[in-house]
């Protein structure tokens, strides 16, 4: 019988990641996302272009760069030395760091497609009722994109629960802190415990589709309850 | 009626030539190798490559990944693990030659940092200010294991517990210490054979079990004179130079 305390640890360490990155990521990305679907800038695309590198990407060209951005030759090696370390690689922060990046244009597209298809006019008519921009934002764009909102808050948080080879590379398979659901089923197979591998590894096909099935679902209902 | 190539002769003719491509390349070896020994078996294969009308072929990765692609069918036709556990694990289970097996090499540890000056020894362990100390995991390849070893017989192995960080294997323990992410790490004394910075701790063979390192032929191998050649090359005088550069014991 495997050991189920074993087992837990890496879901619920995935489970927080996925949430924090989640976050973050809407904090990160709406601003993003209006920007990119309201400026004329002509090279916005460019910007654009950049978010939407990590689909692109291997996920070891990220975690290649990550590793050296995280240590003491990068921003990350300094920002760690106020803490005392010497390193924001094999921590949770690094790892929040990693997912954000890597899971970026899964948010970004998704909201900024659904602040583009609001158009113009929704915040035309919120000025001429004296609205402030940051009211208008906040009472008409956010509620009006909110499906936008949704898919992308989903697929940041799937694709982070998904999310391996960058964390194979920065993470340092640290049981509790860095050695999540995907390293932890590398491992199970590694070592040939392919019962424990296959708990996890089932686990993961269930709760993919579910997720792609709840936001199916989802995205048809809030739809429909769009003025 | 003029006569007209079917459509499916062409695609036999396809066929044919694709089964005739492994023939053309006859005499590639393809060997599995330990990460541990990633140097010194280019270099092996360099020479085998040069003295004989064979090519080596490598894949790098650690043990206990090898063992698990082999397990699983990969097309390997020489495994070069970093323990004898696991060629033996491959006899018994069918995949490889039980009378191929030997020890090509005996394994040694260092304990290594890119900083100048800050290991002489394994004093170096007491310090309080060394974060993350690197090892390879320990559950798949060799050196980590050792590495514990070294821990526990140091009498440190309860202080480094929860303050480990665990390379896949110990080609990427070896980049967690050189990128300088981790202070410290055990890494394979091959890996910093070639050049002096740093500074290092070569581990006395005493403090952990030998890392005695067996090479076995796979029943899979599609060419096994070449495979057999390469075999023999590694126990030769000319490997047994390149051992010895890159700080292997040779094997027994």
């Amino acid at each position: 019988m495997p050991d189920l305390a074993e087992l837990w640890s890496p879901i619920r360490l995935t489970l927080i990641l996925a949430t924090v990155t989640t976050l973050v990521l809407l904090i990160v990305a709406t601003p993003v996302a209006w920007w990119l679907a309201r400026s004329g800038a002509r090279w916005k695309e460019a910007v654009a272009a950049v978010v939407a590198l990590p689909l692109v990407l291997p996920p070891t060209v990220l975690g290649f760069y990550l590793l050296i951005l995280l240590g003491p030759d990068g921003p990350g090696g300094w920002i760690a030395s106020l803490g005392g370390a010497r390193s924001l690689a094999f921590t949770f922060t690094g790892l929040v760091i990693g997912s954000v990046v890597y899971s970026l244009p899964f948010v970004v597209q998704p909201i900024r497609n659904a602040f583009e298809a609001m158009g113009e006019r929704p915040l035309e008519v919120a000025a001429t009722l004296r609205a402030g921009p940051w009211d208008a934002f906040w009472s008409v764009a956010v509620p009006l994109a909110r499906r936008g909102f949704l898919t992308g808050a989903m697929l940041g948080f799937a694709h982070t629960m998904g999310e391996f080879g960058v964390i194979l590379m920065i993470g340092g398979n640290i049981p509790g802190e860095t050695r999540v659901l995907s390293i932890a089923i590398y491992d199970y197979v590694e070592t040939l415990r392919w019962t424990e591998a296959h708990l996890l590894a089932g686990g993961m096909v269930v709760f993919a589709f579910a997720v792609i099935l709840a936001m199916l679902v989802l995205e048809k209902r809030v739809g429909r309850a769009r003025p | 009626m003029r006569p007209t190539a079917h459509p499916l002769s062409t695609l036999a003719v396809f066929l044919l030539l694709l089964g005739a491509a492994p023939a053309a390349l006859a005499g590639e070896v393809r060997v599995a190798v330990a990460a541990n020994f990633t140097d010194a078996a280019k270099e092996i294969g360099t020479a085998f490559d040069a003295a004989t009308d064979h090519t080596a072929v490598f894949s790098f990765a650690s043990t206990g990944q090898l063992f698990t692609q082999i397990a699983g069918g990969a097309p390997f036709d020489v495994f070069l693990a970093a323990d004898r556990a696991r060629p033996q694990r491959a006899i018994d289970d069918g995949l490889a030659d039980p009378d191929s097996r030997f020890t090509y090499a005996q394994g040694r540890l260092a304990l290594y940092s890119r900083e100048p000056g800050l290991v002489t020894g394994p004093d170096v362990l007491d310090r309080t200010d060394l974060g993350r100390l690197a090892i390879a995991n320990p559950e798949t390849a060799p050196y980590g294991a050792a590495a514990v070893q070294v821990l526990a017989n140091l009498g440190k192995r309860e202080r480094f517990d929860d303050h480990l960080v665990r390379g896949a294997n110990i080609a990427q323990t070896f980049q967690f210490v050189a990128t300088g992410n981790a202070r410290l790490g055990f890494v394979a004394a091959s890996q910093i054979a070639g050049h002096e910075d740093g500074s290092r701790w070569m581990v006395p063979d005493q403090l952990h079990t030998p890392i005695a390192q067996d090479a076995v032929l796979l029943k899979a191998a599609a060419d096994q004179s070449a495979a057999r050649a390469f075999l023999a090359f590694l126990k030769g005088p000319q490997a047994a130079e390149v051992l010895d550069k890159y700080g292997y014991a040779p094997g027994g």
